[in-house]
């Protein structure tokens, strides 16, 4: 067994990347995320990889496109506006169907906004981001232990579908500092090995045809085939890879629904009211695309409705409306701009819902 | 009579016909790349980043390993590359509004790290692919699609001489620029790709070659004038000769 230590969230997630088998980082200095950084720049090198500290969120999201195009487990971090800078090589990385993991250290927006924490970047991440029809995974995180256990799932799922892989942090996480069980599994051996099967990246072509890197599609019809391949892919994702936790489902009246630091707040609030014998319960998404409908299967026939809370004026709130589709009433409660709903502000909100149901 | 060939079709260019224009440098520079890639015997390790802008379809025409860059960004994709894989040769081939308006910070910066690539700099002082816009080098007075009375040096600035502000920084090896304007300027731009490429497989860092270029389409100029003009205009402007 490894030994646990106390480290922040975005350390966490620096050393699950490396122990993931992340061969390549590249960034640029923002806060909050900036101990990540700082943190690849000490441990990359030591641990024989590649770290740059690039000239802008640009040139960082577009070493990661080349080293990924060159097969290498690669990655890049920054916070909300900085990656607003990294959308256009996220669509690339998308488009010439790419593996790469991007973590966002999320802060208050809109424009420069604050170094606070928020959630505010949720359509964003969700919904492209960038130009044209494509999707990134998406994992939020509720802790520095599940920042650095996503880090594994992140860098496997870029791979297994190459697809671009958000991890959707907040200031909140990335600064707050936990104990983290680390872990046994190095991947860097089995992904050097896993490398050489990547058959379509750029290695040189020895013994074999060329291979090109490209998302153009001129000749009439190819970019629809292009994008009828991401759809399917993207479906598969949607059946496969949805995860979530669910507390006291099974007889909760109301279901509160948050992700992230702003989950941790529903979890306290929820057994606050479950110690006052109210029946509350929780859904905490883990993937926010795809998002995990499944976790609102009718079975939870007791609910009358859903509080979704956020750290933002409402973004998740239209997924959680999209999947009850009307047969629920759906609620919210969010501040943004820095500020973060307090368990208090949750409580007297539930209670003025619960005597309305 | 022993009959010896002397020359032939490069291993490293696809036997295509290409969609450039007619007296478009683009086919030259890519042969004589191809002819270096080749004669170094390189083709089976070497990796080409295509620009976005008339060449956005070169992966079409080497036969070799290539990738495409988002516009300006080809120097980035390049330094990913090179750093994972430093036993493969990394060349990107870049025009003037890639590589000297939108990813100026790329090329400043990458030229400052000295990554161990080689750059081949189309200079045709215009954007082709768009319809003929002005291009950061483009020439005073020039009329372009939006300078349609003529580059102004009052309002549209001076042609951005690239090659000559990246020889400043320490760690760029070597820049050379050439011209594609008669026989003997295309033997010598051979010549300058091939060292920028040795530059690279001997690990001596950043290495530059920028190509004076032909546009006979959107200098509304026949073949023949357009590389007249270079010799007449654009090399009044932009010197050949080795700058580092």
């Amino acid at each position: 067994m490894s030994k646990k230590i106390l480290m922040s969230g975005n350390v966490a997630m620096g050393e699950g990347a490396i122990q993931a088998g992340c061969f390549f980082y590249a960034g640029y200095p923002i806060t909050p995320q900036n101990e990540l950084i700082a943190y690849m720049a000490k441990q990359m090198p030591e641990a024989g990889r590649i770290f740059i500290q690039a000239e802008s969120e640009l040139a960082a999201i577009n070493m990661v496109f080349g080293a990924a195009a060159a097969g290498a487990r690669a990655m890049t971090s920054s916070s909300s506006p900085g990656m607003s800078l990294k959308q256009e090589g996220i669509s690339y990385i998308a488009g010439a169907e790419l593996p790469a993991v991007i973590i966002n250290v999320m802060r208050g927006g809109p424009g420069l906004g604050n170094i606070s924490p928020a959630q505010s970047d949720y359509f964003q991440a969700t919904r492209s981001g960038g130009h044209g029809d494509y999707h990134s995974i998406v994992l939020a995180p509720s802790s520095a232990q599940e920042a650095y256990d996503l880090m594994y799932v992140a860098f496997d799922l870029a791979d297994r579908y190459r697809n671009p892989v958000i991890i959707l942090s907040d200031g909140m996480l990335g600064q707050m500092m936990e104990p983290v069980q680390l872990s046994d599994k190095n991947n860097l051996k089995t992904e050097n090995r896993k490398q050489k099967t990547k058959k379509w990246a750029l290695t040189g072509c020895e013994d074999r045809a060329p291979n090109i890197i490209r998302s153009l599609y001129l000749k009439e019809g190819a970019l629809e085939r292009l994008n009828l391949v991401l759809q399917k892919k993207y479906n598969l994702i949607k059946n496969k890879e949805q995860r979530f936790e669910g507390m006291f489902l099974d007889d909760a009246k109301i279901i509160l629904v948050a992700y992230g630091t702003m989950a941790r707040i529903a979890k306290s609030v929820v057994v606050k009211l479950r110690s006052k014998g109210k029946k509350a319960g929780l859904i905490r998404p883990i993937t926010l695309w795809p998002f995990p409908d499944e976790a609102f299967k009718s079975r939870h026939s007791a609910v009358k409705s859903y509080l979704v809370t956020e750290m933002s004026y409402g973004q998740m709130l239209e997924d959680v409306r999209l999947t009850v589709n009307g047969s629920r009433k759906v609620e919210f409660l969010g501040r943004a701009g820095g500020s973060i709903p307090t368990e208090e502000e949750i409580i007297k909100k539930v209670k003025s819902l619960m005597f309305k149901v | 009579m022993v009959l010896r060939k002397i020359y032939g079709h490069p291993k490293s260019l696809r036997n295509v016909s290409t969609h450039y224009c007619a007296g478009c440098g683009h086919g030259i520079a890519h042969r004589l790349i191809a002819e270096v890639v080749d004669e170094l015997d390189i083709r089976e390790r070497t990796v080409a980043i295509a620009p976005v802008g008339c060449a956005v379809l070169a992966y079409d025409y080497w036969d070799f390993d290539c990738s495409e860059a988002a516009h300006g960004r080809a120097l980035a994709v390049a330094t990913g590359i090179k750093q994972v894989r430093p036993q493969n040769i990394v060349f990107t081939y870049q025009g003037d509004g890639d590589l000297a308006a939108i990813g100026t910070n790329e090329t400043i910066h990458t030229a400052n790290r000295g990554e161990n690539l080689t750059v081949v700099f189309i200079n045709n002082a215009v954007y082709g692919m768009t319809g003929g816009q002005m291009a950061p080098t483009t020439l005073l007075g020039q009329r372009t699609a939006t300078t349609p009375k003529g580059r102004e040096a009052r309002l549209q600035g001076y042609p951005l001489k690239i090659s000559e502000l990246l020889a400043q920084l320490p760690a760029v090896k070597y820049i050379e620029r050439v011209s594609l304007h008669s026989p003997q300027e295309v033997v010598k731009a051979k010549r300058a790709i091939k060292e920028a490429f040795k530059n690279q497989i001997n690990n001596e860092g950043f290495s530059l070659v920028e190509i004076l270029s032909p546009c006979p389409t959107y200098w509304q100029m026949s073949p023949s004038k357009a590389l007249d003009w270079i010799r007449e205009a654009m090399i009044k402007e932009f010197p050949l000769g080795r700058i580092k």
